[in-house]
């Protein structure tokens, strides 16, 4: 079995002149063009510098020089990747029309690859939220419902793979971020170890969750873009400095000998065609050869208390940097501290301003100990729980979230019930470990299900062999059809 | 009183803490910076090796203890901070528990000596550059990520005096430790002191406030007395002293209120979540260590020991040896007083005459120093002869002083010429020459000293006043 | 350990004061309510008996990452002031500030 690599394929044919860099931007503008009025995916599409890159690449490969592994591949962005002269937002009005002077690590990278860069995606604004719906610039719809929500906060980038604008996206994912809107938009996404990939140029939300990963619309591709964007990086002093897992050359060996745990605290208030997918999955998994059986981490249902309150304490410290004074959105006052006030009131939406306050108030003098501190003792409860786990299991298995996409406006109105779709994925951004999500079908109503795979540290290999077995046996998941498009 | 001493130094790396733009003062505002020290978004901070050995290097020569360290983020809003936080160290500090010995033999408890960046500057609009009354500020953040060390003192100091002597004892060995230039007009060592007052030793600390903007070891002087006297007067007055922070007015000779530190501003600390811990292992410590020469009071104390066999340094000597290390001009007196020249000389040479162009004492040659000193000390040059070929010394950084002395006509002059030069002298003087052979001691003295100078006068600077001595009582008999 | 007590109006609008965020009465009515449920529910955390269980700041355990003391290439002037808000003799500009900093 190989698990399927479009992507490659797609780079491969560039490299050998078959197609034209050029060309393959041309078809995905024109895709772009046609359906991103209804998704809304991008808060700007950069076509005139990705013609220039493909160009190159073109250039390069005439010349009989190699322009690297990703040549020619369209790649989307969130907009908290800063990118060097084009402007980087983070979907919020407070860094509208700011542009960074330097590139993230991981854009110089996708350069070095010969990636040709399409655009900067809708988000949640600073990442805070999981539908896309608190962006400054209105939300993203999910392809296959535009009036359901993609997930969030990286919305944009799984709804443009999901929609075929771009075969490549790039997100970020602090409490799954990454996994949950790629599960809800039905493709893959992937949050490596913490430290695997360099946050250097990532707009920090909460600095020991963030993590940088791939989407993909398969799990070959979304190895290869991990390939490409990991490794070592001296500007990010959290950067592990060790080999990156090699991915691609086990992406294929099967599940044979190991064995697969499904997660039974994340069955507890999955709705159920979404338990039944995952044990679906976990059949699949037991008929390529992998031992199947329930394990229970109970550490994993303080989960979400302890990232509410040690993510917004990180991120309020990580936004006070907004104050009008050095970039982005000033308005004036008499004072300056009546400048920063004015500014950051207008300039935040309601969530950013929630989760401010919440750390701000978790952080203070008199309530550190009983709550950030205590989070953090949680979390290394829930690291002990999956290391006990991961004694008998090589890997973890569950769903990616507990429900299919919501309508948008559902969970706008309680940010309590919006918190609750992190549920499943929280856990592992607190012990820093990988994990992926697969679409594995539709739900009863005929939306995506994804499902999630979760390792130890440094364990990228082999959740990636577990899920390409997932998605072999995966069900066909029809593309979305949208409106602009025959 | 009761006095503590914050003192804040910018260690001499060659860039800043947690990026590589340079760390330089002077340049063009705005020219050095970067993602990190401007707090762009996405921008992470990476540890100066260099800041971390410095910092170690200022734990070792201040005899503290060196421990693993991480770092924290002390939250506030203000325009030169450009994260809106500082990275600094909280609870877990590299270096805790030292202490300073003073001249004087007192000593003075290092509480710790951490690591933390600097912020950038702010200029004020408006005529008098203050921040009162000025309508807008202007901001630079060349010196924003700047790597400093903290030193806190214990509250160990009870004068004035000592509170001067220590700022000064820290500058010499931070000076000396390679961390810093010391150089408090330019702000690379900046000192705030907490000063209160009790009626005597046996009773509790009272409050204390304070006191930033002291630019000088003399402000510090002036405003720790002044605030101290503040505070007696409100106390006697029935008052009570409010903890807060003040600023020294250098123009008014006075303290005033800053702000009140009633209500403590709640920075949030928390562990700075971009950093990992520090943990130097003893090789590493050891290694930073090897690389220091000894400390001022090493130094000092190597000079005045060559007066052991003299019976001791006297007072003025011990100023001497004082200047001389302050200034880094050891080596001069220790490689002449090798060479054979007598200590005193070799000393008041150094301290008196060297010492009157430090940069090019600091450049001059050590063999062409000491080949003068032991010329003088030899008698081959009289004293006013040796100061001048100093002084040309200086001005070229070496050469040999014996050419020097020659084209300067510093004849050595012969036992045959002084000899002449007495009998003229003597001749030309009879009554006081047989004063001088019959007289009882003290008019022996007065007559030995008359002729003398009349022979120095003949001879215009070039007879050695021992010299003649020696041969009017020879003569005399 | 004491549980801590239920958030209140005037903690918000001292928490949004210290972060520098004006919120009109409603407002401050909404985010209290909404706030106070969030740490409702993370009252479970709170009152864990985790006594003698190390905080974990980094899940990856690692020391010692440092850099070289050399000089790398700084950002242009311009092209960092093109951004500002406001220049003034190739500074920032902002209004008056009052008071020292905290």
């Amino acid at each position: 079995m190989t698990a399927p690599r479009p992507s490659t394929a797609l780079a491969n044919a560039v490299r050998s002149g078959a197609r034209s860099a050029l060309e393959v931007l041309e078809e995905h503008l024109s895709a772009i063009e046609a359906g991103d009025g209804e998704v809304h995916a991008f808060n700007l599409v950069t076509a005139d510098e990705a013609r220039a890159q493909a160009s190159a690449v073109d250039r390069t490969v005439a010349a009989g020089d190699d322009p690297g592994l990703l040549a020619g591949v369209p790649v989307a962005l969130k907009d908290n990747l800063c990118t060097r002269g084009v402007p980087t937002t983070c979907s919020s009005r407070i860094l509208e029309g700011w542009s960074p002077p330097y590139d993230a690590t991981v854009v110089t990278r996708l350069r070095n690859a010969g990636a040709v860069m399409v655009g900067k995606t809708n988000m949640d604004e600073f990442a805070m939220g999981s539908s896309t719906e608190t962006s400054a610039f209105g939300p993203t719809r999910n392809p296959h419902d535009t009036s359901r929500v993609p997930g969030g906060s990286s919305g944009g980038s799984a709804a443009a793979v999901a929609a075929g604008f771009a075969p490549l996206a790039l997100g970020s994912d602090t409490g799954g971020s990454i996994r949950q809107p790629a599960a809800l938009c039905g493709v893959v996404g992937m949050k490596p170890t913490y430290g695997t990939v360099s946050r250097f140029g990532l707009v920090a939300f909460a600095s020991s969750l963030d993590q940088i990963g791939p989407f993909a619309a398969t799990v070959g591709d979304a190895a290869l873009l991990f390939d490409v964007i990991g490794g070592h990086d001296p500007a990010d002093s959290t950067s592990l400095n060790r080999p990156t897992p090699r991915v691609l050359s086990v992406l294929d060996d099967g599940v044979a000998g190991l064995t697969v745990g499904v997660l039974t605290e994340f069955l507890v208030g999955a709705d159920p065609d979404v338990v039944a997918r995952t044990r679906q999955a976990a059949d699949a998994c037991a008929n390529a050869g992998a031992r199947v059986e329930e394990i229970s981490v109970p550490e994993v249902a303080y989960g979400l208390s302890a990232y509410y309150l040690i993510a917004p304490g990180e991120a309020s410290s990580n936004l006070a940097r907004y104050d009008g004074v050095r970039y982005g959105l000033r308005v004036d006052a008499e004072d300056t501290a009546a400048m920063n006030t004015a500014t950051r009131s207008q300039g935040f939406g309601a969530e950013v301003k929630r989760r401010i306050m919440l750390g701000t108030y978790v952080l203070s003098a008199g309530y550190m100990d009983a709550y950030y501190n205590q989070a953090l003792r949680v979390r290394t409860k829930i690291i002990e729980g999956f290391a006990v786990a991961y004694q008998r299991c090589d890997v973890l298995l569950g769903p990616t979230a507990p429900t299919t996409a919501f309508p948008l406006g559902a969970k706008t109105g309680d940010p309590l019930t919006m918190y609750l779709s992190d549920v499943c994925t929280i856990p592992t951004n607190l012990a820093g470990h990988p994990a992926i999500s697969v679409p594995f079908g539709t739900g009863d109503d005929g939306l995506p299900i994804g499902i999630q795979v979760l390792g130890p540290a440094l364990s990228e290999g082999t959740i990636l062999k577990v899920a390409a077995v997932v998605e072999a046996a995966a069900p066909d998941l029809a593309p979305p059809v949208l409106a602009g498009r025959s | 009183m009761v006095i503590g001493l914050e003192v804040h130094c910018e260690l001499k790396t060659a860039t800043k803490l947690f990026c590589g733009c340079p760390n330089m003062f002077g340049e063009e505002p705005n020219t050095n910076v970067c993602p990190v020290c401007l707090g762009l978004p996405g921008s992470l901070p990476v540890i100066n090796q260099k800041a971390v050995e410095l910092a170690m290097a200022i734990g070792t020569a201040l005899s503290c203890e060196i421990r693993p360290s991480t770092f924290h983020r002390k939250n506030y809003f203000y325009p030169d901070q450009a994260k809106d936080y500082q990275i600094s160290q909280y609870d877990e500090p590299i270096n805790v528990n030292g202490h300073l010995d003073l001249p004087d033999g007192s000593r003075v408890g290092i509480e710790r000596a951490h690591m933390e960046e600097d912020t950038g500057k702010t200029s004020h609009s408006g005529s008098s550059g203050r921040i009162h009354g000025a309508d807008y500020s202007l901001v630079d953040y060349n010196r924003s990520g700047v790597p400093l060390v903290e030193i806190v003192s214990a509250p160990d100091m009870r004068s004035s005096a000592q509170a001067r002597s220590y700022a000064t004892e820290l500058r010499a060995v931070l000076i000396a430790s390679g961390a810093s230039d010391g150089k408090m007009e330019e702000g690379s060592m900046r000192v705030d002191a907490n000063v209160s007052v009790r009626h005597s030793a046996d009773d509790p600390f009272g409050t204390r406030c304070e006191i930033k903007n002291l630019n000088s070891v003399r402000s510090l002087g002036r405003a720790i007395d002044y605030e101290a006297d503040r505070q007696i007067t409100l106390l006697e007055a029935g008052e009570r002293v409010t903890q807060q922070t003040r600023h020294w007015d250098e123009d008014r000779g006075c303290t005033v209120t800053l702000r009140s530190k009633e209500d403590a501003y709640d920075y949030r600390y928390f562990l700075e979540p971009d950093l990992v811990p520090l943990v130097p292992d003893a090789e590493w410590i050891r290694a930073v260590a090897d690389t220091m020469g000894p400390l001022p009071a090493e130094r000092r104390a190597r000079l005045v020991a060559l007066f052991d066999d003299l019976g001791g340094a006297s007072d003025a000597q011990i100023d001497q040896v004082a200047t001389v290390v302050d200034l880094g001009l050891d080596s001069l007196v220790t490689a002449a007083v090798a060479a054979g020249v007598g200590s005193r000389l070799a000393l008041a040479r150094t301290a008196n005459e060297a010492a009157t162009d430090v940069d090019a004492a600091r450049r001059l040659d050590v063999d062409s120093y000491v080949a003068l000193l032991t010329m003088e000390s030899a008698g081959t040059l009289t004293a006013t002869q040796a100061k001048a070929v100093l002084g040309e010394l200086l001005t070229t950084g070496g050469g040999d002083p014996a050419v020097i002395a020659a084209a300067k006509g510093f004849e050595a002059m012969s036992e045959d010429s002084l000899a002449a030069m007495v009998a003229e002298v003597i001749a030309a003087h009879p009554d006081d020459w047989n004063q001088y052979r019959a007289g009882d001691d003290k008019v022996q003295k007065k007559k030995e000293g008359f002729l003398t100078g009349q022979v120095m006068r003949t001879a215009q600077g070039q007879a050695d006043g021992e010299a003649v001595k020696a041969e009017l009582r020879r003569l005399r008999g | 350990m004491t549980e801590p007590q239920r958030l209140t109006r005037d903690d918000v609008a001292h928490v949004a004061d210290l972060a520098r965020l004006e919120l009109t009465d409603e407002e401050l009515d909404l985010f209290t309510g909404q706030l106070a449920q969030v740490l409702d529910h993370a009252a479970d955390v709170a009152s864990l008996d985790l006594a003698g269980v190390k905080p974990t700041a980094h899940a990856m355990a690692v020391t010692n990452v440092l850099r070289p003391d050399e000089i790398t290439p700084c950002l242009d002037r311009d092209e960092v002031l093109a951004q500002a808000p406001a220049v003034e003799d190739h500074r920032f500009r902002v209004p008056s500030i009052l008071g020292e900093a905290p």
